[in-house]
This record gives C-alpha cells, structure tokens and sequence, in this order.
C-alpha cells in the first residue's frame, strides 16, 4: 500500500482534485447532469489523445513539439477522405490514417537519431512540415465523417447489468478514450519495449549499459506518439465531423496536462493515467470558468494562465531536481 | 592456485587493443589476459587507459585496431548486449540500474532471473530488500551491492568490477571481496579495478599494469608487490628530486599574519569531509589525489559555482559565502576548470573569450572600449604567448593555446587567487613548461594559486606544498621537498608516507630517509 | 574576422569553412540567383516599383527575425513575436482614436515590454524551455487581445498617417524611390549589429548561447542577460507590429502570425545557428530579402501556402542539420 501511495500519490491527489471540481461544479450549476459529463468527455477526447501522445515521448526523456500539428494533418486527411464516401470506406480510413500517424512519428525518431539534430528543433521543424502538409489536404475547415464514426463518441452505450443512473455517466467517448488507451498502454507497460522507453528516459548511460538498444526505442517512443496523435486527429474528426487544417491550442496543452500529471519533463517518471486525469482537471476548470458565466475569451486567458504556471512549476521542479 | 592456472587458457584474451579520440591515442597497445578461476587486478595511474579498456571490453565503444577472444574465439562486442551475450558483465562505479524503475523492472530489463538474484542479495549481506522499491529511493552503497547481484545472477564467464569497494561501508566490502574471491573458486574470472592495495593484495591472483596506454607488465601478485607495481606504473620517467627553483629571497619571505584563503572543516555532500587548509600569497598549493576522490567538490566549492554544505571559507580573514561564481570573482578567486570545454565559447574568438568576465557585470553591458580591451587582451596574449594565428574561433586552437586562453582570461582580469585544476591534461610538453612557468611567475609577484594535477611529476616542478586527498578526506600536508613521485604516488593511493623504504630504481638518495609526518 | 591558414585541407572542408565564416557571400549569390529566376519567368517584373516594394515588405519581416538572430544566439526562440506585433499594431489602431499619439504609442508598447519580461523571467529564472514559454505568453497575449477588442468595438480603428506613411510611403531621392520604412529600419538594424558586435550585452549573449556554463564560471548571470534579451526582443516585435499595421492597414488579430514562422526561417537562412554561439544580422537581413523574394516566386508558381509552409520547415531542418555537420568536421 505504501509503495502505491508512493508511486501513485500524485494521481490520487489529481483524482481528489477532479472530486473536488465535480462538487464545486455542482454547487455552481446544480443541473450538472450525465449530459454534461459526457460532452465533458467528448471534448476531453482530442485533448487526451494529444497528451497521451506527448506523454510517452516525455516518459523516453524527449519532447515532441509536432503534436498539434499532427493531429491537423491527421484530422483533415480522414475528413477529406471520407467526406462524400461510403460508410464502410471510413472502415479503411481509420486504420490508414492511425498507421500514417506511426509512420510520421517514427519519421520524427528516426531524424532526430539519425541527423542527431535536438528534439526539439526537428519536431519545430515538423511541425511546419505537418501544418503545411494539413494545409495541402484541406485549406480550409471542410470534408466529412462516416456517421457511425460520428456516434461512437455520442451518447452512452447501454452495459447489461448496470442500472440507467450509472450508465448514464458513462459516455461512449470516455469508453472511446479507455479502450484506445488501455489496448495501447497497458500491454506495453508491461512489455520490456515499455521498461525500455522508462529507462532512456530516466538515464541513458544506464540503459546503454543495461543493454538497452537506445535509438530504436527513441524512434519507437516516437512512433507511438504519432499514433496516439492521430488517434486525436480522428477524435477531432468524430467529434466536429470536420477536418480543420490550422492546429489547436493542443502543443501547449499537452505539455502542461504531462507536466501537472506528474510526468518529470526530464523524463523517465509517470504513467499516462495522471496526464490523463489533469486533462479532466483542466476542461473541467473550463467548464466551471464558462458556467460561473465569465467571458470565454477571458476564460482562455486563465486557462493560458494556469497552463504557463503549471509548465514553469515543472521546470522549476526540474531545475531543483537537477541540483 | 596461480601455477595450475597458467596451463589453461584463457577465458578472456585481449591483445593490441588501441582506440584513438581524434589524433588523441586513448590506448595504444593495451592486452589482457584473464584465465579461468582468477581475480585479475586491472591497474594504472589517472588517464592510464583502464577505463577505455573497460569501455572496449564491454561494448560501450568499439576498438580502432585489437582482437579480443573469449573463450578462444574471436568475438566483435559491438554493443553492451553484445557483451552480455558473450558473457562478459560489467558493474561500473555509477550503477546502471535504471533510476526511475523499481528493482524488478530493473531485473525484467536485462532479462536477469528472479531467484539467483535474491539468493546473492542475501549472500552479500542485504537482509531486507523489497524489489518494489525503486532505485532511486535505494543509497548508492546498497545499490552498487544490487548492481553486482544483478550480475552475479546471470552467472557471466567474466565479471568487470570497477572501483567495487568504493563508498561501500566496511561490512558490506568485506562480503563483497568475499563473493568475488569465491567467483574465483567457481572457475569464472573476474576483473577487478581498484585503487587499494590492500583488496588486491588480499584478493587477486594476478596484476596486469597499464600507462600511457598501453599494458606495461603483468605481475603475479605476492607480498611487497607493491613497490613494483608502483615503478611500473611511473615507468622509467622518474626524475631525480628536483625542486621547482626558487629564488633564495623568495624562500625568506616570511609568512603572512593571515592566510588568502583559509578552508576550515569543509563539506560537501558525502564526497568531501572536513578538509582544512591554508592559502597563502605568493605560493602555488599541489593538491594530490587519485581521480574522483572529492577534489572535484573542493575547487567547485572555492570557485563558488556549488554551496558547501558545512565548514567555511575566508578570504583575507573575512568568511565568505559563495553563491554564484561572481561572488567569488569579486573576492578575486579565479578558476580554471580541467575541461577545457566547459571554460570556453568554443564558436567565439580569442580576444572574446579572454574579455569575457569584462563584460559580466550589468554596468559593462554598454558600448566596449574597443582599444582599451584590445591592449589588456594583447597584454595577456603575449604574456601566455599565446599562437594567435587561428584566433578566429578558439575551437580551431591547439589544446594547448586553448589551455592558455583559459589562463589569460584571468591574467588579464588581474585575479588574486587562481585555481587551476589540471591544467595540463591533455596538451603538448612545451606548452607544459609555459605554464609552470607562468604560475611559478604568478606566486612571484604575490598572487597565490591551488593547483591539482594528475601528473605527479609536476608537483615538483609547480608546488610549494601539497595537499594529499584521498576518499574525501584530507590525509597529509607536506612540503614540496619530500615530494618526490613515489612518495606522491604512496600518498595518493592512501598508503602511510615514509613507511616503506624505497626499492630498485626508486630509491632517490633523499627519499629513502623516512619522512617525519607532521 | 579571421584569416585562418594552418595547414592544408581538402577542397570540400575548405568549402565549408568558407561557408561557416563567411555565410554572407553564399547568401547573396543565392538572393540574385532567385531575382535572376522571377526576372526568367515574369520578364520586366524586376523593376524600380517592385525593388521599392519587396524592400517594403521585406523589413518587418527583417525585424522580427532580428527577435529570433538575438534570441537564437543565446539557444533560444522567441515565438511570442507575432502576437506582440499584432498586440501592438491593434492597440495603436484603436487607441489613436481618441487618445494623444504618444500616449497611444506607450499603452502599444506596454504588452510587448509586459509579455516580454515575462517570457524573460519564465525562460531565465524558471528556466522553462523558451519555445514552450513563448509560445504559452502568446496564446495568453491572443486571449488578452480578443478580450481588448470586445471593449473597443464600438470606437473602431484608424490608421495614423504617420504610420501609413512609414509603412507604404516612397520617397524619390535622386530619381529612384526609397522606400520611407527605410527610415526606421538603418539606423535600428545598425543599432542591433552595433549592440551584437561592440557591446558587453551582445558579447554575452552570443557566450552565453555557447557555452553558459563557460559564462557562469566567469561571473555572468544567466537570468539578467535572458530577461534583457528577450525585453528586448518583445519590444522590437511591438515596433515591428507599428510598421506592419502602416503596410497592411488593416488591423486583425492574426496580423503579424503570417511572420512568425518565417521570421524564424529567415534567421536559420542567414547564418544563425539555431543552437546558439553563431550567427549575425547582417545575415538575417538577407536571409528576410531572400524569403521574400522568395514568397513572390513561390505565388508566380502558384505555389500554395501549405507547400510553403513545408518548405520553411525542410529549411529550417537541413541548414540546421548541415550545419551541425559542419561544426562536428572541424
């Protein structure tokens, strides 16, 4: 027990904190109902997947800068495809575009291991590569989505056993989110590929020596985030039923979301389910701003805010750490 | 033991072993030799090539030219995988278990199995260990332990042990050299690096010696080895005591009332402990010690670039406290670190990298006098000779004239007290002679200067004193007369001064007289 | 500069030694190079109009990548440029309305010196990587912007003609029309050069940018050099929004992002490493002519701005990964 709390005191703390912003959100809206907690979750979707991606390039001791980008290009390539085609071709889409996605991604490994060129620098690069790239495809908001795509994330699904009530607060796109994420994460947690991911980012020298082969992890890592980032690309799709070829606020989101989810942006500590867990934190904070009735402009300023905040106290706690 | 061994053959077989770093040679002509059923010493002074050999051995960097066979085979480690598949194991002095993993994961990651490893856990002495604890949260005496039970449970053919005994507590070392004098027993050989003599007398077979890089000798270890041991790893380059000369006047100087810099109980960390001495105007301090043995900690601390974490420092009699490198420029206390690299703008051009600490203050930060700096710049220059033909970018300089544009950064800022910490590594003979010479000049007109080095030899030449540190701690403070290689050497290894008389080509005429400790 | 002949080598180093000392030369064969191209495929386009026009919209982009040469020398990059300018730019446009001129140019200038000390203070004392802490003071400088707007709305915006008149203006000097904006730009680009080349601020921060530590052991102190550096930059990037607002007479929210991604390109172009410890103005200038002269190829082919945008992308990576080759041969 001690080493769960330990290890996962930091999670617990963010699901306390989530509690706490659920009450509050009541008290202030006391109709906050099932309804709401799923278009909580639908828009929490692209979010997720955008933070799931940054998170395990983190976790390998990096940063992936072309997130945002990414999901751009990813979006609009499936809106653009599906728009006007069949419902079964989307069932061709979706795994075209998820593989686009990795292949993208181990690009991005592969460019910074071989060109040894910093992280951060290619994946600016490539992130004016994707945002042109997205641009190609669509250049403007436009195309369409396979409709069942588009109800997989809305409404609830109906699990045999439970009562309506708690059905009701569990929306197909958290389902949605817990699936992908769990087929994805869990076995590779447990694999040694996913020890191997920790471990380069926690000590390089150490993992060389432990036999670690670095580089192919680092493209891996990389590789993966590029899936979960078109996993978000796809998210946004379902959920606007558009493509968008100018990317979200998702760069800056995600770092903060890794960084507040108790992922060290030195790399090596975390899991996925804090980033997760402040990606709730963070909509919900949000929501809250919106329902207390503040100017939504302004609400992104706070939102901004306490991004900026998060990220410095990360580094700062970095900084302390390194000492 | 060691006469039944000779007849087998080797498990391990290291022959013209070479790696260059650019036109650097890091080994020359390095072999070793490891039978089955022996602990095989691996020695050599500071920069002698152990650890290169260690590296190639290991796969972490590949040979320019050598064959390596394991078991009579000719093998090409190209990886540490690769050495792990080809049964050689090391456990370096930093443990390569992952920080941020928990003992398992750290298991599960090198494919060790479970059960050998808590059985040699318990074998070395570590009664309650919980595999879910994470390495970080472990201390590093314990985790080192965990480190060589991690490779004593894959059961390798050869097992590399650098430094193994190093901040381990007594009892936890005395298992250890007991589990690896077993290995022995079993018909595996092990590597063993050390910079004691009493483990390796106690524990190995046999020595191979390596300096310059390249293997000068391999000794059967007996009593008295030492001596040999030592002269093999000075070579034949000893030279006759020979005092740095010193003007008569400048000898009767008389000391001052007060020291320049006056270290009392110094600490940082757990890497130094309670080290005091003085500073004086006008004299250059040796400081002797084998690598990593805290002086490191010491002139980081003097320099102020990291906080002590207990004792004091006092500059003219006043107590200082240093908490960025400007606090200790203002004090006029300069340093220059080892590695070149990290004292210069390596893009940016001589005459910039000299005026740098002109510039550091907010009020310089406007239009420079351009003729101003280039006189005191010149001045520098000249005074360092410094080659000036490729000046554009200091990266295109010699190590050497980049040593010097170090050096001349803080002559032409006027520096009281300079810390020069190894400033010779690594550059050419005559620009050598330059800076002995420059800071014999130095303590001639007053200034006062710390000064560590890895070539014994130079202490001689440089010092008026010496301060010996070893494991953290300071052993001995002499003068520079009874300074003489073997002696420095006996010190640095933390072997009593004066207890043993000299042998062989050792014995200096003054040398062998013991040496009263003060 | 330096002259250096140790000892003989091979013709392709020698090639890219030139190259690393002497970025300049390369850079204007390839500006005349692209003139020569538009003039191929657009015969007479090539003209005293068109010369005064791309030296027109060629400065605020100078500027702002004069932002990133100061910011990148030191390893950074300063992303808040555009919103600083467009911040600028808007406030200027709206407050000039009814508010004294010079008291409009300081309430213009206040979110640049704002948003740069914050950024300063974020990346120099917190130490948090200077893209994502730009980039975050952006997106709060966009939210603050559209909130200003909400309450301005009804006053609208005017263009003052002093602006106008620097930003589009030509003035017929000799028989040939010098752009007004030049005005402004010599003196500030000799400004920038004279700082970074003779001045202990542009010392430290071409130092500081490669080798910090080297700087810290000589007594710098990293967060006073990061927090005037990227002061600085913010406002240049608000001067630069005064400029472009007279260009563009327009005012909109996303004025000046359109630069951004080039002004970081246009330093890359001209010389400056994005690692820091290299680099200089005098390139980045050219680096901006060159973009622009560029961008006007770029829509003769019909080129759209997706491809563009890739193309600054596979820039910005292979002059940074040629020139890590280049250092890494020495």
């Amino acid at each position: 027990m001690s080493h769960f709390l330990r290890r996962q005191g930091w999670v617990v703390g963010l699901f306390a904190l989530l509690i706490v912003l659920f009450i509050a959100t009541r008290i202030i809206q006391p109709g906050y109902g099932s309804g709401d907690f799923g278009s909580l979750a639908r828009a929490v979707l692209p979010y997720a997947f955008a933070v799931a991606a940054q998170t395990v390039v983190v976790i390998a001791g990096g940063i992936d800068l072309s997130v945002a980008a990414m999901m751009a290009l990813t979006s609009v390539t499936a809106a653009s495809m599906m728009a006007g085609a069949s419902e079964e071709y989307a069932l061709f889409v979706v795994p075209f575009v998820l593989a686009m996605g990795f292949v993208l991604g181990a690009l991005n490994g592969l460019l910074i291991v071989v060109t040894r060129v910093p992280d951060i620098v290619v994946t600016l690069a490539m992130l004016f590569v994707l945002q042109g790239a997205a641009l190609l495809v669509l250049d403007a908001p436009g195309g369409g989505a396979a409709e069942w795509l588009k109800a997989l994330i809305s409404g609830t699904v109906p699990i045999p056993g439970l009562p309506d009530a708690v059905d009701a607060w569990l929306p197909k796109a958290l389902l949605v989110l817990i699936v992908c994420l769990c087929v994805i994460w869990i076995p590779l947690r447990r694999s040694r590929l996913g020890l191997s991911i920790y471990a380069i980012g926690s000590s390089e020298l150490a993992a060389f020596r432990s036999g670690v082969p670095v580089k192919r992890t680092r493209i891996i890592a990389y590789a993966l985030s590029g899936l979960f980032a078109a996993f978000g690309g796809l998210a946004l799709t379902m959920s606007t039923g558009i493509g968008a070829p100018i990317p979200g606020p998702y760069l800056l989101a995600s770092v903060a979301a890794v960084v507040l989810g108790g992922v060290a942006l030195g790399g090596g500590k975390g899991g996925l389910l804090g980033p997760i867990v402040a990606v709730f934190v963070l909509r919900l904070v949000r929501t809250d701003l919106t329902l207390l009735a503040i100017d939504p402009n302004v609400t992104a300023i706070i939102e901004g805010l306490i991004m900026v905040a998060v990220v410095m106290f990360g580094a700062f706690i970095t900084m302390r750490g390194r000492q | 033991m060691t006469t039944s061994a000779q007849q087998q053959s080797p498990l391990l077989d290291a022959t013209g072993v070479a790696k260059n770093y650019g036109a650097v040679a890091a080994l020359r002509n390095a072999s070793l030799s490891v039978l089955p059923g022996e602990v095989h010493a691996l020695m050599g002074a500071n920069g002698a090539g152990k650890s290169t050999l260690v590296k190639i051995l290991t796969g972490a960097i590949q040979a320019n030219a050598g064959r390596i066979l394991i078991r009579g085979e000719a093998r090409d480690i190209r990886s540490p995988a690769a050495g792990r598949r080809a049964g050689l194991l090391p456990v370096y002095q930093e443990p390569s278990l992952i920080p941020d993993l928990d003992v398992l994961s750290n298991l599960r990651l090198t494919g060790t199995p479970v059960e050998p490893f808590r059985a040699w856990v318990r074998e070395l002495g570590i009664a309650d260990l919980d595999l879910r604890d994470t390495a970080r949260d472990i201390p590093l005496a314990v985790l080192r332990v965990l480190d060589l039970a991690r490779a004593l449970a894959v059961e390798p053919d050869v097992l590399l042990l650098d430094e193994m005994t190093a901040a381990l507590p007594a009892n936890l070392a005395e298992k250890v050299l007991e589990v690896v004098r077993r290995q022995g027993d079993a018909g595996r050989a092990v590597i063993f690096i050390s910079h004691r003599f009493v483990e390796i007398s106690a524990l190995c077979d046999r020595a191979t010696v390596l300096r310059d890089g390249e293997t000068v000798g391999v000794v059967d270890i007996v009593p008295g080895v030492e001596e040999k041991i030592v002269e093999l790893m000075l070579g034949t380059r000893i030279v006759k005591t020979h005092v740095a000369a010193r003007s008569a006047a400048e000898k009767a100087v008389s000391a001052p009332a007060r020291p320049r810099i006056a270290v009392k109980d110094l600490r940082v960390g757990t890497k130094l402990n309670d080290v005091s001495f003085d500073l004086r105007d006008g004299e250059v301090a040796g400081v002797v010690a084998l690598e990593g043995q805290g002086q490191d900690e010491l002139f980081a601390a003097l320099a102020g670039s990291i906080r002590p974490s207990g004792g004091t420092i006092e500059v003219d009699g006043n107590q200082a406290k240093f908490a960025h490198p400007i606090d200790a420029i203002r004090a006029g206390i300069a340093y220059v670190p080892g590695d070149r690299s990290e004292a210069l703008a390596m893009q940016r051009s001589v005459r910039e990298n000299i005026a740098l600490p002109f510039s550091a203050a907010l009020r310089n930060w406007g239009p420079i006098n351009m003729r101003k700096e280039r006189d005191t710049v010149l001045g520098a220059i000249k005074r360092l000779q410094i080659d000036t033909r490729a000046q554009g970018e200091v990266q295109r300089l010699s190590g050497g004239n980049q040593q010097k544009v170090t050096i001349a950064r803080w002559i032409a800022a006027d520096a009281r007290t300079i810390l020069c910490f190894d400033p010779t590594r690594g550059i050419d003979v005559g620009t050598k002679q330059e800076i002995y010479k420059l800071l014999r000049e130095l303590a001639g007109h007053g200034k006062s200067v710390l000064f560590y080095t890895s070539e014994l030899e130079e202490v001689q030449r440089v010092c008026d004193r010496v301060i010996v540190i070893f494991g953290g701690r300071l052993v001995d403070i002499f003068p520079v007369e009874e300074a003489d290689e073997p002696a420095l050497m006996r010190a640095a290894y933390g072997l009593p001064r004066g207890a043993k008389a000299d042998v062989g080509i050792l014995a200096a005429p003054n040398a062998s007289e013991p040496g009263a400790t003060p | 500069m330096s002259t250096s002949a140790i000892t003989p080598v091979p013709f392709g180093r020698r090639i890219k030694r030139f190259m690393a000392d002497r970025p300049l030369v390369p850079l204007i064969i390839l500006l005349v190079i692209l003139v020569v191209i538009l003039q191929i495929l657009r015969p007479g386009i090539v003209n005293e109009r068109w010369i005064a026009n791309t030296i027109k919209f060629a400065i605020p982009l100078a500027i702002l990548a004069g932002c990133q040469t100061m910011t990148m020398l030191t390893g950074g990059i300063d992303l808040s440029v555009g919103t600083v300018a467009t911040m600028s730019a808007f406030i200027m446009a709206t407050q000039i309305v009814n508010q004294d001129p010079a008291i409009a140019f300081l309430l213009a200038m206040m979110p640049a010196v704002l948003i740069g000390l914050v950024n300063g203070i974020g990346v120099g004392v917190f130490r948090v990587h200077p893209l994502i802490m730009t980039l975050g003071t952006s997106l709060i400088g966009t939210g603050c912007l559209q909130v200003y707007q909400r309450t301005v709305i009804a006053s609208g915006a005017k263009i003052p003609d002093f602006l106008a008149w620097l930003g589009t203006g030509v003035t017929p000097i000799v028989g040939f029309a010098f752009p007004n904006a030049l005005l402004l730009f010599v003196p500030l680009a000799a400004l920038i050069v004279f700082t970074l080349a003779r001045t202990g601020f542009g010392r430290l921060l071409y130092a500081v940018g490669d080798n910090e530590r080297a700087t810290r052991l000589s007594g710098v102190q990293y967060w006073q050099v990061i927090t005037a550096l990227y002061v600085t930059s913010s406002v240049l990037a608000g001067i630069t929004g005064l400029l472009y607002i007279g260009l563009i007479k327009a005012p909109s929210l996303s004025l000046a992002e359109p630069l951004v991604l080039p002004s970081v390109a246009a330093a890359v172009i001209g010389g400056t490493s994005i690692f820091g410890g290299r680099g200089g103005y005098t390139g980045t200038i050219i680096g901006a002519l060159i973009l622009t002269v560029l961008t006007t190829l770029l829509t003769i082919l019909q080129m759209p701005e997706g491809a563009r945008r890739i193309l600054f992308g596979l820039i910005v990576l292979f002059v940074t990964a040629a020139y890590l080759r280049i250092v890494e041969e020495r």
